[in-house]
């Protein structure tokens, strides 16, 4: 028996590779031929070989356990790439480009002058009740004016087609040692769909990123000393501060590597003595990298950090405070924000969304709350939602006490039908999920990923693709018209 | 290199070491207690008195019984120097270190630990001993061999081979200081050929034996074992080896003008005494004095290389 894809089940939502049963979007025609030309159980045959694959590289996120064996969990990887046509790709990296340089300027401004709440544009209590905001940080002024260096924001699309970005991740965003990883295994176990397209690589990721920290280096080299600070074997996206560290030939240190001398300079302690370090892609929340500035009681950290960087003597990156544009309150704020600093209309829309701390909206979420989506401000990975439409009238009722006790910290946005794509079900293929999450580089230059990484939720009908809750994740194609 | 990276590979190299040697003194003293004549029985508590881990055992057993003392060598995660704490500790030292040591090594390790752990019940039987002693030991062994075969002999391999000849030279000196205490009522003439079998089971916990027979040419006596075990440069487990072992990955870090003086001062001590004509109360004060030499050695690198112990965190 073979794949078949008459019967496909995707009305209601977009597919990304499927229009209608039967009727295969242009970009995805030969990859779904070669599907249909598997057999069931080569199709499984070669999902087995991908979680091998996905096993002998290594790949995990990690999970804590003090008996087992092992600590690290291989991360669910499904075999069918989601595909997206370029031109709607230059679009998005358009769109993703704006939003970031917007961004940036947002938070340079709300660490300075804070024309836009001065122009009455953004409101002061949003900024007031910004658990992200640092006031440690105001007046610095770090290299280039950029903050958010590495940004990963998360786009979907909704039934209609049409994408939105859900949300910005400007603290630490993760994922984009999966993304590399995943175009590996695919070209491991489907060699053969490479005859047929060429998906723009991603593998130059790890030098960008280098450029990128090595732009915003205090002491002008071709080879700055850039380290990537990690919390330690035990984080959870510990394999991927690894990765990246080897990638991009740096050192991977902890907190007790690292220390601020007299001089306000950064060094690790290395064998050949104390090196000075120029640049600190740090993996360690705000709060936790610097026990003298933020949380005294961090071990995490490295005493003095912040002084260093107020000093110029190190870049951090992401720089301590960019996280206050993580708001989902502020998110609301981002298609002004475009506007305010750019002047400009968004080119990615926002999901449209509601803000309870206005009253007159705050009823309407009220009376809707069994179709609507409600998020606390800063929350990620999932936790603390209310998804109305399956929720129960009890989780209903504790969400509406939790709004109306703090209406600042609640939006609400209407349920999207997440787009789909074809996933391994065993030996059969189904509509699952996802949403992508891109990665945005921002220094003396802009660089998006060619794509990003896909996360899809694994479970029948779930909308959740956290890798936490159940959620695996695919590669991601981009190719030029006329492939397929 | 990273201190901190240095500082893991080097305990590393030490822990899976200890974890051999304790398996080697375990398996050695099985055997001599068979050979001795009947009325002769040194009993276990020897094996402690190797390790010095005296007053920690005494607070936890009434008694040397054969039971105790394994238990207490092979498993007691109180005892740092136990088999299974040795190799809890190797592998956490090798877990954050993961890209510097080849994927099969921190494999073969996680293995190890795993088998000492879950074999355990038939390692303490008397039947079961001695295929369990004997694994923990090749084990040991083939993530030495793959460590020396596969990864980088950069700085961070020559940690690693510091951490293993410190740790081995070290316990050579604790099993001649407490082996060759003589077993024998000294007038007791038709004992004496007994006294040979002392002397080879020294030899034999550090798989010493044949290779003695090749370089020596005598029956196995106290004279020339002693010279065998500390003075021989040949022998990979005699202390003069081991010390030049150190001194050679010395030579190729980086600030060692300290380190080396140490190793200098190791070496004339060694080699400037006649060990064979020592008493055995000389050969203890002697052992002694090594084994501060190999401490301080180790304080001179810790203090070169790794990280200054919590004075930056403080």
């Amino acid at each position: 028996m073979s794949i078949d894809l008459s019967a496909y089940p995707c009305e209601g939502f977009y597919d990304e590779l499927v229009a209608a049963p039967g009727e295969v979007r242009p970009h995805a025609a030969n990859l779904l031929r070669a599907l249909a030309d598997l057999e069931a159980s080569e199709l499984a045959a070669r999902q087995e070989a991908a979680n091998v694959a996905m096993k002998e590289m290594g790949v995990t996120f990690t999970v804590y356990s003090e008996e087992g064996g092992t600590i690290d969990r291989s991360w669910p990887f499904d075999i069918i790439p989601r595909i997206i046509p370029k031109p709607e790709w230059d679009r998005v990296e358009a769109g993703l480009k704006q939003r970031v340089q917007a961004l940036n300027l947002f938070i340079d401004d709300l660490y300075h002058a804070q024309k836009i709440i001065n122009d009455g544009v953004f409101p002061e209590e949003v900024l007031a009740k910004a658990v992200n905001f640092r006031p440690q940080c105001v007046g610095i002024d770090p290299p280039l004016g950029i903050w958010a260096h590495i940004c990963g924001s998360d786009l979907v699309r909704d039934a209609d087609g049409t994408i939105y970005v859900l949300e910005d991740n400007l603290r630490v965003p993760s994922g984009v040692s999966y993304m590399l990883e995943n175009r590996l295994v695919t070209k491991r176990v489907f060699p053969e769909l490479f005859e047929d397209y060429a998906p723009l690589p991603v593998d130059d990721y790890p030098s960008q990123l280098f450029d990128t920290l090595a732009a915003v280096s205090p002491r002008p080299a071709d080879f700055p000393e850039a380290v990537v600070l990690t919390p330690g074997i035990y984080n959870s996206a510990y394999f991927e501060h690894s990765y990246l560290a080897q990638q991009m030939g740096c050192e991977l240190v902890e907190g007790r590597d690292l220390f601020v001398a007299d001089d306000d300079c950064v060094y690790m302690h290395t064998v050949d003595g104390a090196a000075r370090v120029d640049v600190v892609y740090r993996r360690i929340d705000d709060l936790y990298i610097d026990p003298e500035a933020f949380r005294p009681d961090s071990a995490l950290g490295v005493r003095g950090l912040l002084r260093a960087w107020k000093a110029g003597n190190v870049a951090l990156a992401n720089a301590p405070g960019s996280g206050v544009a993580d708001d989902k309150v502020v998110y609301a704020f981002v298609p002004d924000i475009i506007k305010y600093y750019l002047d400009q209309d968004p080119i990615i829309p926002n999901v449209p969304t509601y803000r309870c701390m206005e009253p007159e909206v705050m009823d309407y979420v009220l009376a809707n709350l069994d179709q609507l989506v409600v998020k606390p401000a800063n929350e990620s990975g999932g936790y603390g939602m209310l998804v109305g439409p399956v929720a129960t009238k009890a989780e209903r009722e504790t969400f509406a006490g939790l709004i109306k006790k703090d209406p600042r910290n609640y939006i609400a946005q209407p349920t999207l039908r997440l787009s789909t794509v074809p996933t391994v079900t065993g030996d059969a293929v189904a509509p699952r999920h996802v949403d992508l999450r891109p990665f945005i580089l921002s220094a003396d230059r802009q660089q998006v990923t060619m794509g990003g990484l896909t996360r899809v939720a694994l479970r029948k009908g779930s909308l959740v693709v956290n890798s936490c809750q159940g959620g695996g994740s695919k590669d991601t194609w981009i190719v030029e018209v006329g492939q397929g | 290199m990273l201190s901190r990276v240095a500082e893991n590979i080097y305990w590393l190299a030490r822990y899976v070491e200890r974890a051999e040697d304790t398996a080697r003194i375990v398996t050695v003293n099985a055997n001599l207690l068979l050979d001795l004549p009947k009325g002769i029985d040194p009993g276990w508590r020897p094996l402690i008195d190797i390790t010095g881990a005296n007053a920690l055992f005494e607070e936890l057993h009434k008694d040397y019984t054969e039971r105790h003392v394994l238990r207490f060598l092979l498993a007691d995660e109180r005892h740092s120097g136990s088999i299974l704490s040795a190799l809890t500790a190797a592998r956490e030292n090798c877990r954050t270190i993961r890209d510097v040591v080849p994927r099969e090594a921190w494999e073969q390790l996680n293995e190890l630990y795993l088998f000492a752990r879950d074999g355990l019940q038939a390692g303490l039987t008397k039947r079961g001993r001695h295929p369990y002693l004997k694994r923990l030991i090749l084990g040991a062994q083939t993530i030495t061999g793959l460590l020396a075969g596969t990864m980088l002999h950069d700085q961070g391999y020559h940690f690693l081979r510091i951490g293993r000849n410190l740790e081995r030279a070290d316990m050579t000196t604790r099993i001649v200081d407490v082996r060759s205490a003589n077993l024998l009522p000294a007038e007791a003439a038709e004992l004496r050929p007994f006294q040979t079998i002392q002397w080879v089971s020294v030899l034999k916990s550090m798989t010493a034996y044949q290779m003695y027979r090749r370089s020596q040419q005598v029956r196995v006596q106290r004279a020339a074992v002693l010279r065998f075990l500390f003075q021989s440069l040949a022998f990979p487990r005699a202390v003069h080896h081991c010390s030049e072992a150190v001194r050679a990955s010395l030579e190729s870090l980086p600030r060692n003008e300290a380190a080396l003086r140490v190793v200098g001062r190791l070496k004339r001590n060694l080699l400037n005494t006649k060990v064979e004509r020592l008493s055995q109360s000389e050969l203890h004060a002697f052992v002694d004095e090594l084994q501060l030499d190999i401490g301080d050695l180790h304080a001179e690198i810790a203090r070169t290389w790794f990280r200054p112990a919590l004075e930056q965190a403080a």
